[in-house]
């Protein structure tokens, strides 16, 4: 039975919000299973769990983006049901995202303006703005009102990001990665604020976050979530990070490495002092003594946004080097497509819809984008349409990929087919050396098992394989040696039998 | 369970092959076609609003342009530069680049070929001529090849540079032929001095159009040849289709953008040559007769490839030649024509903007892969 509020108006204190065996479920996958969590007035709860744990479905589910398959959701003790979006504005909960939603152009005070649900048409710039003066005057923290939030810094965005949820009314706020754009210093003045808003009872926070230092300085209490299930949490004070860290994790001992051929070859890959700026151009990227030799495969784990699509963007030349070098077999190496080929190198970037294959051409043609131009050690001038044909029917055979037809765009197939044609294309052929990066993301299993057993069979066949992932369980079952990789540069080291995980978490979360 | 799945995908494969043959076929061919017919009613309320009957219209418009053996050789005479002037947008277009200042590179070119007659007039016809296309081509290539060099290395967007530098070429073409270049002997209408009987180009014998027509169409499917058959052309489609994939491919991206910008502009400089050996007889004011910017139209009609700008050239060239018997039958301005051309375009616009939504192997095949 749903029991709406009896009143309509949100209460001035912060909320509890409560879950209760919230499940969702996409076709036969369980993206979130029997979660039921509890968050106290006025408490700054953080949720804790790997990518793909099912964070952002629950909070997705609380906020009303996602309808649950079942479980219900409760507000101070009362059964509440959240259609949409708009509804759980209503009942005083928002949300602020990891990116800014805010309208750059427009001052800070006019971006508060226009978000009420009740703005006027005609707005009487003079009553708002004493409006506005009013409720700042009982903010902790000030935002210059009068500039264009796109001259704002980052920090400041994210507090103008606060200040409109509690400028709304907000009194349960779920903050999702709300520092991953911001400096250290920005950061923990933002959660200072927040911190000190839940302390004196206006407010109750809900943070998703991957970083255990943010955790441990500003959190009352911990839930993880794993593969979907709450396997876990507490008081924070009771809690150690790799306990913690162990419960994010799970018990990894289970994950068995896959059959492999013991193998020692020669260094294949090098990269020796390679510097390069990052993606925001804030920070370097920095890859020292990285060396893959041949029947290896070295796993890079990392939480996203670590330096790990830099380095992939080093490897496949995307991005210039600053600094120092990258050798294949021991030669310099600039990623042309002559060299790629002489040095039988092949790449799975990661999402390969957008960044191995061109959406609107066929399955054939895609298949073809590696060896169109090369045949018997000549470089071809004519584009021959037959071989083409044949190579793709025969790979689309063996890979099994599933398409309407080989002139189909490739767009039109799902995920794992899209993947499976790009392994056909890359894997044909000798290959020695493997760059991989997050091969199985958002595929299902079957495929996953897939594909695994390919860059296997790549590895046992003598390829060296350099494989960067953000899943941990697939880095411990390909891995022979396994690396972490924390704001931009290589932090631990370790061979994969005999891994101590907690060891690797407390790294992955860039806390030594 | 198996079993049932393999007759599935077998069914569906059998299906999806009659749908696929039919998308591939019709898809490409109807969405121009219905833009074309659309920008002809929307045209046609625009005529019945000032009072004038549509159907006297494209009577006219077809009488003028495709009407008469001589109709025909007025279109085939237009249709010349549009054909190579659409290339310069198309070829580019195909590696995602839109270009839209042809214009100013087939100004130039005429130019070139024009000044390379003044300085040099003493060869024999076949080198001189050769010469004046040496000369508009590399100009032409250099115009626009600059500007996919200025958008690889300096990230500067292509369709603002190519439009602003055709205003520029422009204003350059009127200084050289109102200055330095200038014959004396041209008075009312600054041009340079006229180019000698030699290295004047003449008709194809029989159909009473210049050579242009031949060079345009040749150019059209050399075009279609490079693009669809060579792994130059399949390269330029990669980098197209997704430049992330082609540079992860190590493709030279940034080398076939210039190359193919530049191959553009040979052909729109060439177009400025003919303009100038095969009609005018000199470089002068003439040449800036908006040939690039129906040459946009066209290649968008086309679809960027080769082969269809032919067809699609003669339609606007007749369009284009019907423009003085609308103005004096019908007593409408100069301008309608191009009011006409551009109703077509922004209909040609919106059905490139559908063509993802409207997909012809739906309509074929049965609903629910498994």
């Amino acid at each position: 039975m749903k029991v709406p509020p009896q009143d309509n108006r949100i209460p001035d204190r912060a909320l509890a919000v409560s879950t209760h065996g919230m499940t969702m479920r996409f076709a036969n996958f369980y993206a979130l299973r029997d979660a039921s969590i509890t968050i106290a007035a006025g408490s700054f709860h953080v949720l804790l769990g790997e990518n793909g744990a099912g964070k952002s479905t629950l909070v997705k589910c609380m906020m009303g983006f996602y309808r649950p398959t079942s479980g219900q959701i409760s507000i101070d003790g009362q059964e509440v049901d959240i259609p949409d979006p708009r509804a759980a504005h209503e009942l005083g909960l928002g949300m602020v995202y990891q990116h800014f939603t805010l309208v750059p152009s427009l001052t800070a005070a006019e971006n508060l303006v226009i978000s009420r649900a009740d703005a006027p048409a005609r707005i009487d710039w003079k009553t708002e703005r004493e409006g506005l003066a009013a409720f700042m005057e009982k903010m902790p923290f000030k935002v210059p009102l009068g500039i264009p939030v796109g001259r704002l810094a980052a920090g400041e965005k994210q507090k103008l990001e606060l200040l409109k949820q509690l400028y709304l009314g907000r009194r349960f706020l779920i903050l999702d990665e709300p520092t991953s754009v911001l400096t250290p210093a920005e950061a923990d003045e933002l959660l200072g604020m927040v911190r000190g808003l839940t302390e004196a009872g206006e407010l109750t926070c809900l943070m998703i976050s991957h970083k255990f230092r943010e955790v441990t300085a500003f959190a009352d209490e911990v839930s993880v979530l794993r593969r979907g299930e709450h396997v876990g949490g507490g008081k924070v004070s009771d809690l150690s990070t790799s306990e913690m860290a162990a419960m994010m994790i799970g018990d990894k001992e289970l994950v068995r490495p896959a059959a492999r051929l013991p193998f020692i070859g020669k260094p294949v890959l090098e990269m020796a002092g390679a510097k390069a700026p990052d993606r925001s151009g804030l920070k370097t990227i920095e890859i020292d003594g990285l060396a893959v030799k041949s029947g290896e495969v070295v796993g890079i784990a990392g939480v996203s946004g670590n330096g790990q699509m830099e380095l992939m963007e080093l490897l496949t030349g995307q991005r210039p080097l600053e600094k120092g070098a990258i050798r294949v077999k021991g030669a310099a190496y600039r990623a042309s497509r002559e060299e790629a080929r002489r040095f039988n190198v092949r790449y799975l970037p990661e999402e390969p819809l957008k960044n191995a294959c061109a959406p609107k051409m066929t399955v054939a043609e895609n298949i073809y984008f590696r060896d169109f131009d090369f045949l018997g050690g000549k470089t071809q001038f004519w584009l021959d349409g037959r071989r083409m044909k044949q190579e793709a029917g025969r790979l689309v055979g063996e890979y099994k990929v599933k398409t309407a037809s080989l002139n189909a765009p490739i767009a039109s197939l799902s995920g794992g087919n899209v993947q499976r044609a790009v392994l056909a294309r890359e894997f044909t052929g000798a290959v020695d050396l493997l760059v991989i990066a997050n091969p199985c993301f958002g595929l299902d299993f079957s495929a996953v098992a897939e594909i695994r057993a390919r860059i296997m069979a790549a590895r046992n066949a003598g390829a060296a394989v350099l494989l960067i992932s953000e899943d941990l369980d697939e880095i411990l079952e390909l891995s022979d040696r396994i690396l972490v990789m924390s704001d931009g540069h290589i932090a631990y080291e370790t061979p994969a039998e005999g891994a101590d995980i907690g060891e690797i978490g407390r790294h992955m979360a860039g806390h030594h | 369970m198996t079993l049932q799945a393999d007759l599935a995908a077998g069914l569906a494969a059998k299906q999806s092959s009659v749908a696929d043959y039919a998308g591939r076929i019709l898809q490409p061919l109807f969405l121009p076609l219905a833009a074309v017919v659309a920008g002809m009613i929307v045209f046609s309320g625009f005529l019945l609003l000032v009072g004038k009957s549509p159907i006297d219209f494209y009577m006219i418009v077809y009488k003028a342009g495709f009407g008469t053996s001589f109709s025909w050789a007025n279109t085939l005479a237009r249709a010349a530069p549009l054909l190579l002037a659409a290339l310069c947008v198309a070829l580019p277009a195909r590696l995602g680049l839109v270009v839209i200042g042809g214009e100013g590179a087939i100004v130039l070119g005429g130019v070139a070929a024009g000044t390379v007659g003044m300085m040099v007039p003493g060869l024999p016809g076949v080198l001189g001529i050769l010469a004046m296309a040496i000369a508009a081509s590399v100009t032409g290539a250099i115009w626009i090849g600059g500007i996919g060099a200025l958008r690889h290395y300096r990230g500067v967007n292509e369709t603002i540079s190519s439009l602003l530098l055709a205003y520029i070429a422009i204003a350059l073409m009127n200084h050289l032929v109102e200055g330095p270049l200038r014959d004396p002997a041209s008075l009312n209408k600054p041009s340079t001095v006229p180019l000698p009987e030699a290295y004047r180009i003449g008709e194809i014998p029989g159909i009473g159009v210049h050579w242009g027509l031949a060079v345009g169409i040749v150019a059209c499917i050399l075009c279609w040849v490079l693009i669809e058959r060579t792994t130059w052309g399949f390269a330029a489609r990669i980098v197209g289709g997704n430049i992330r994939a082609a540079q992860v491919q190590g493709l030279p991206a940034g080398l076939l953008m210039i190359g193919f910008t530049a191959l553009g502009g040979v052909f729109a400089g060439l177009a400025g040559m003919f303009e100038v050996a095969a009609v005018h007889g000199s470089a002068n004011a003439s040449l800036a007769a908006g040939y690039g910017y129906t040459g946009i139209l066209i290649a968008f009609l086309a679809r960027h490839n080769g082969l269809a700008v032919i067809p699609a050239a003669i339609l606007f060239a007749g369009f284009e030649a019907s423009s003085g018997l609308v103005q004096r039958r019908l007593g409408l301005p100069d301008a309608t024509i191009v009011v006409f051309e551009g109703m077509i375009f922004i209909a040609i616009l919106l059905s490139d903007a559908l063509q993802d939504k409207i997909d012809f192997r739906t309509l074929f095949r049965i609903r629910g892969r498994s």
